[in-house]
């Protein structure tokens, strides 16, 4: 097989970077198994209990970026108990120990400690980006030690973790001699930082194209970085609050005017009506924009907002925006890709009632290119998922959520499996979907047959038998995530297919029909999955008999094998 | 096997009854179903009083049948009950943090939004008329009977369409060119924030608690007030 000399083969692999890919390469023959292993830079590890590092490193010496995911989704909702796993430290500290060039490393819903931060800075002298998401249990301590050890950082981006926030001085733990910063992300934290440094660091920052701040950071300070960094491309911005007559608030108008290459915006986490007048300048050439944390931005203003937003991409939004302004959205933003509506109701907002499905058939029709769709809602009809199915066939992203989550079609009181299995008929690249309202076992029967593509499905208050998981365990032959809440599915759909878990990533249930005995059972049997059982914060009583229903499961395959760092509270089968 | 005709995918409208066969039970409520004790809950949402539905009771069957039904109590919000915030654990599915935004000035936002009172009384002006008048705006339900007014006013010369197409028009851009092209006069409005828009650009209710000026100007000298694609298009033209 070999028509070309393994250098060459290098060469052309080096092209390939989907990891799906690469991994298809490694399985041809073993000479391009050795070539793909030895050449590989990126490597996602989907559940960091599904391998051990070292295996990893073994494998993959040449790695210099790694992407672990930890807890399963629905841990960002509270359904996981605290403590439940997901460390950080034995991944970094098995990668310090070895030759491995670290550069890179992106954790989502992972528990990180200062300790590996600190281990993490210390042991990579290349090490350039770190990209933190829904993660918790850091602090500000940690952060600087990452600032002060990093001397090539290029990246430091947290997103919606939980940080203990020391309100030291982290951020003058950047040294003088780092310049090299292209990105910074700190809109997460919650305290306070020294605002003479961060416009040092920004000052001394050349590459800088992407500064997030959080909600400390006051106008007059933005408008001083923006002086510094005209050349910024995404920018989130703070505190918003000034007296729009007053002259810092001139100043910044005149400022941002200045800033012709950005595309991005997001923050806002303090803003008055009136105030966003200023950003006006920029609104024609953006392509992202979250407002979705902006509680303080009327209706209105949204609209006034949008209507100078032509070429908008990305746009997240909170339902006070309302069915007419997604109208708005609709006849002005024709390159829209991906829209999420979050609800207002969450922080104690009354006012007009939020979306409906008026404002989703309005986008199906004007935003053509729309592919990912997240959107909080009061009610859904059948009619209206049809029209959008009819009307966005290249949806890959469907996530629906009404927030009353047995609500039936309003119009006809019906279920709304008949508009869900449209948008499965319809979208045939569809891969990850979310349902929502009532629904019988029928909307499964419909995505087992149609959603051929489908990845990840999130499943809440559904279906009337475990036909219904069944359907879906049948026809979905690339389902790799599956996550099911409060629904009548129990050991027969459980137990019907037990070599189908292998062929995923994982499996929730929580709050179904499922028994201990099954659990025992499939765990038994498959020895390459973990099944987990886990109650809220009370230690699983492994005598009581098989009969009982179990609050929550969770298994994923494996080839580590049990784990030895879970609590009290959780029981590895 | 699966049986096909099980597959059979209706896209029309539903509303005829739902295949009955001996696979899917669909029975005539829609099929309500077992919750395990751990999630019985009443979901009273607090939305706003527009949500007629809010209110879903379920009851707590430790069946082991698979398809039992369970009959939805009354879905009409029982007074008796206080509005429960009812919390089921997880939903509406939304993270931590974002829940953890607490907006401070929301509240302040809020209170500048009331109006004062029954009227709001705003002076219009128009292009080369030489007096102003004050209308009340909240004397009118809608586009179109502010339109009529301001026709009846200033008589002498022969304003646009604004009437209850004029939202609508909105979203239509070569309606809107068509306007901001002739010789008709558009109205315009300065709202609260100080902006000057073209009447008709919000919903009626938004108009009335934003409007603090009016001023009807040639179409032609209102197209910088028109939402950029529209400015486009004329450019082009």
């Amino acid at each position: 097989m070999n028509i070309f000399p393994d250098e060459v083969i290098e060469q052309i692999f080096g092209y390939v970077t989907s990891q799906r890919d690469r991994n298809a390469l490694s399985l041809v023959c073993k000479n391009w198994h050795k070539l793909e292993r030895c050449s590989r830079k990126s490597v996602l590890i989907g559940n960091c209990y599904s391998i051990s590092p070292e295996r990893v490193i073994e494998r993959f010496p040449e790695l210099k970026s790694l992407t672990l995911k930890g807890k399963p989704h629905f841990a960002d909702f509270n359904l996981v108990p605290h403590g439940w796993g997901g460390f950080v430290y034995p991944w970094i500290e098995a990668l310090a120990k070895t030759k491995v060039d670290l550069e890179k490393l992106k954790l989502k819903r992972m528990v990180v400690t200062d300790e590996g931060l600190e281990l993490l800075a210390r042991s990579f002298m290349n090490f350039k980006s770190l990209v933190l998401l829904s993660c918790e249990g850091f602090t500000t301590t940690g952060l600087a030690a990452i600032a002060a050890n990093c001397r090539f950082l290029r990246e430091l981006d947290l997103q919606e973790n939980e940080v203990d926030d020391h309100k030291g001085q982290w951020l003058s733990c950047f040294p003088d001699c780092c310049t090299s910063l292209v990105s910074l992300n700190f809109a997460c934290l919650k305290g306070e930082i020294n605002l003479g440094a961060l416009e040092r660091l920004v000052a001394r920052s050349p590459n800088l194209k992407s500064l997030r701040l959080n909600h400390t950071v006051p106008l007059s300070a933005l408008q001083r970085i923006l002086m510094q960094a005209p050349q910024l491309v995404d920018l989130g911005i703070g505190s918003f609050i000034h007296d729009p007559h007053s002259e810092v608030y001139t100043r910044l108008k005149n400022t941002i005017i200045k800033c012709k290459s950005m595309t991005s915006l997001s923050g806002f986490f303090e803003v008055l009506p009136g105030c966003l007048r200023a950003i006006y300048p920029v609104c024609m050439n953006l392509t992202a924009l979250n407002l979705s944390y902006a509680a303080g931005i009327h209706c209105r203003e949204l609209i006034k907002l949008i209507r100078r937003c032509g070429k908008l991409q990305r746009l997240w939004i909170m339902d006070c925006i309302g069915d007419y302004g997604l109208g708005v959205v609709a006849s002005t933003c024709k390159d829209l890709q991906e829209l999420r509506v979050f609800p207002s109701v969450l922080i104690g907002l009354n006012g007009p009632a939020g979306v409906s499905e008026k404002g989703l058939v309005a986008i199906s029709m004007g935003c053509t290119k729309l592919h990912s769709l997240l959107y909080f809602c009061q009610q859904m009809t059948n009619a209206a998922l049809i029209t959008v199915a009819k009307n966005c066939p290249n949806c890959i992203r469907f996530r629906l959520c009404i927030l009353d989550p047995t609500k039936p079609d309003p119009d006809t009181l019906q279920p709304l499996d008949e508009g869900f299995g449209a948008i499965v008929q319809s979208c045939k690249q569809l891969r990850r979907l979310s349902l929502s309202g009532q629904l019988t076992d029928r909307v499964f029967l419909y995505i087992g047959v149609y959603a051929e593509q489908l990845e990840m499905l999130s499943i809440a208050f559904a279906g009337q038998s475990d036909k219904g998981m069944m359907y879906v365990l049948n026809g979905c032959k690339k389902l790799r995530k599956l996550e099911i809440r409060d629904s009548p599915f129990g050991d027969p759909a459980l137990l019907t297919d037990m070599g189908k878990y292998e062929t995923m990533r994982s499996l929730w249930m929580s709050s179904c029909d499922v028994t201990i005995g099954a659990c025992k059972a499939l765990a038994e049997k498959m020895r390459r999955l973990n099944v987990e059982i886990f109650n809220e914060n009370e230690k699983v009583d492994c005598s009581v008999d098989g009969g009982q229903k179990v609050q929550k499961m969770y298994l994923y395959r494996t080839l580590a094998g049990r784990r030895n760092d879970a609590p009290e509270h959780v029981w590895i089968l | 096997m699966i049986n096909f005709e099980e597959t059979e995918l209706r896209l029309g409208l539903p509303g005829g009854s739902a295949s009955d066969h001996g696979e899917l039970t669909l029975k005539g409520s829609g099929g309500k179903r077992v919750f395990s004790e751990t999630a019985s809950v009443d979901l009273k949402l607090n939305l706003s009083s527009n949500n007629d539905s809010a209110s879903v009771s379920t009851t707590t069957e430790k069946s082991k049948e698979k398809t039992t039904t369970v009959e939805p109590t009354a879905r009409a919000n029982d007074p008796a009950k206080p509005p429960a915030k009812a919390q089921v654990v997880g939903w509406p599915p939304v993270r931590s943090f974002r829940k953890n935004i607490v907006n401070v000035q929301r509240s302040n936002n809020e209170e500048g939004e009331k109006s004062g009172g029954g009227v709001a009384f705003v002076k219009v002006s128009m292009d080369g008329a030489p007096y102003l008048r004050k209308v009340d705006i909240k004397l009118y339900k809608s586009y179109q009977e502010l339109s009529d007014a301001l026709a009846k006013m200033f008589s002498s010369f022969t304003i646009g369409k604004c009437g209850s197409q004029g939202m609508k028009d909105f979203m239509n851009e070569t309606k809107l060119i068509d306007l901001l092209n002739g010789s008709d006069y558009v109205p315009t409005y300065e709202d609260k924030d100080g902006d000057w828009m073209l009447v008709g650009d919000v919903p009626w209710e938004m108009f009335v608690e934003s409007c603090k000026r009016l001023r009807i100007m040639k179409g032609s000298e209102a197209i910088g007030l028109a939402p950029r694609a529209v400015e486009k298009c004329k450019n082009r033209s």
